[in-house]
């Protein structure tokens, strides 16, 4: 059993993300998107029959699934939410194939959005983190990748430099994407390290901001990709594992839940890293593509740091590295912030990445990251020629 | 005392003794009578070996600083009095603990040896909290 080349990507839909919400609901947004990867399609709506959702933290909701399949007005054979946080939109990907090679389906559409709410960053609603984390203040991301940051930089020596180097070069892609939030200003690694400290060691230019936007993705059949108007991307790997929640409780601050799920993706496909053309690394912070890219086997575990110094990651450069900006530049609308490294993926395997394509672009590895580095799912996308 | 504003522990049938005894400034985890894990937070079950024989242990309180960051802007209006330490503390028994680490910021760093220290935050609550040793 296997879910190499079951089914592709052939649809895309992502609005530029806005700072503020103003009269955008989530829902609203979702129909957007949802409208906007049909038609890339090719499709029709009536050719959607299945639907995975993420439910927006601005509008939660439970029993969401057939609530915005209703807004939407779809007729499905299959749908759920998908609830592994950043995770999810990856994660949808490779259960879409999985519901399409079980026949259960032939086009699903997978939707993400949200509203930017600023302001207080409430407790956590599960009741062990509640009680044992939320008192001591670890509230929010930023607090375990801070964590984490200092364990790296503690066991191999990785500098602030280093990292602030994932976020230089990852705007420089932005700089070509018209859709990121911040496309209008190159950075040094000077500028990363003066901008404000916000938890030892991440600096403001090395954290997400949170957006509003949405992001929707057609996944289907063989049969139905053969009339679909772009270049199939085929899903030829996938692999997912979470081993904890809170950080504090994984097994290591250093080795994470990417190095199963990549590994488990990898050998589906029957490729190496080393024969991916880009890479599209869930990226919450700076830290978390130096994890990323280590556990994925991009290099050896601890170094990292070193590599992102030494390899180009534009999209220009020699290991193109999250080309539309990452999340660091395009912006964080909630799920879709993890959706645009895979719609990034695709793009650039369509050979829509404009002004950054990636010259000879046919494989990708796209990881999704929820939590404090917890749930990860791996994906390897192939355009066959 | 002045009011109390940070989110505080609503104990559990599963977790009252460990709140009561650091109440008592003691602290005590579970320790699992089939494979003698010790565990944290507290649990119905083994989270190593499923097994349900899990008893009370005091412990000696003392262990390293296994990461820490210093944060200065909190997410959590709750915490946006000023920078604190939240650490993760690794018991010299071997389970980890979230925490707050005692000490100026600039004194902290990583895997530097740590105590506990009881913080009486209200009459009724005590938090865990670790200072350098
Ligand atoms: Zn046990």
């Amino acid at each position: 059993m296997s879910l190499k080349g079951k089914a592709a990507a052939i649809g895309i839909g992502e609005l530029k993300p806005v700072k503020e919400p103003g009269d955008l609901t989530a829902l609203g947004l979702m129909a957007r998107v949802a409208a906007e990867a049909i038609a890339d399609a090719g499709l029709e709506k009536k050719d959607i029959d299945g639907f995975l959702v993420g439910v927006p933290f601005s509008d939660p909701g439970m029993i969401y699934p057939a609530s915005a399949a209703e807004v939407l007005g779809l007729n499905v054979r299959m749908l759920n939410q998908v609830d592994i946080g950043g995770a999810s939109p990856a994660g949808m990907i490779w259960r879409a194939a999985a519901a399409i090679d079980a026949g259960m389906c032939n086009a699903v559409l997978c939707v993400v959005a949200d509203l930017n709410k600023s302001g207080d960053q409430r407790p956590p609603v599960i009741s062990v983190q509640r009680e044992f984390e939320a008192p001591y203040g670890n509230i929010g991301a930023n607090c375990g990748y801070a964590m984490i940051a200092h364990r790296h930089m503690y066991e191999y020596g990785t500098t602030a430099r280093q990292m602030a180097k994932v976020a230089v070069d990852q705007r420089a892609n932005a700089l070509k994407n018209p859709l990121a939030t911040f496309n209008d200003k190159a950075l040094t690694i000077d500028d990363v390290l003066n901008s404000r400290m916000i938890v030892d060691p991440l600096h403001l230019y090395e954290i997400v901001s949170p957006v509003s936007g949405g992001a929707a993705i057609i996944v289907a059949s063989p049969e139905v990709a053969k009339r679909a108007k772009n270049p199939p991307v085929w899903l030829i790997g996938a692999g997912e594992y979470a081993n904890h929640s809170t950080i504090t409780y994984a097994p290591s601050l250093t080795e994470s839940p990417v190095k199963p799920a990549a590994e488990a993706a990898f050998k589906m496909s029957g490729l190496q890293p080393k024969d991916m053309n880009l890479v599209c690394p869930y990226d919450c912070y700076t830290i978390t593509v130096i994890v990323t890219l280590e556990d994925a086997g991009f290099c050896k575990k601890g170094q990292g740091g070193p590599f992102v110094a030494e390899h180009d990651l534009t999209y220009a450069g020699d290991l193109p590295c999250n080309t539309h900006g990452g999340q660091l530049s395009f912006g964080q609308p909630g799920l879709a912030g993890g959706m645009s490294h895979v719609t990034e993926g695709i793009r650039q395997l369509m050979g829509r990445g404009g002004e950054r394509q990636v010259k000879n672009a046919a494989l990708a590895y796209v990881n999704g990251n929820g939590g404090i580095m917890s749930e990860q799912a791996s994906l390897i996308l192939e355009r066959r020629s | 005392m002045s009011e109390y504003f940070k989110p505080l522990p609503k104990p559990t049938p599963t977790s009252r003794p460990f709140w009561e005894a650091a109440k008592r400034h003691e602290l005590t985890i579970q320790r699992c009578g089939a494979c003698k894990s010790f565990v944290y937070y507290p649990r119905d079950r083994c989270p190593k070996c499923f097994s349900d024989q899990l008893s009370w242990q005091r412990v000696s309180g003392r262990g390293k600083l296994y990461s820490y960051t210093v944060v200065r802007r909190a997410s959590a209006r709750s915490f946006a009095d000023g920078p604190y330490v939240l650490g993760i503390v690794e018991l010299d028994e071997g389970p980890r603990m979230t925490t707050n680490i005692v000490a100026a910021p600039e004194k902290v760093r990583v895997e530097m040896p740590v105590e506990v220290y009881f913080d009486d935050v209200t009459p009724d609550r005590t938090l865990v909290k670790f200072k350098p040793a």
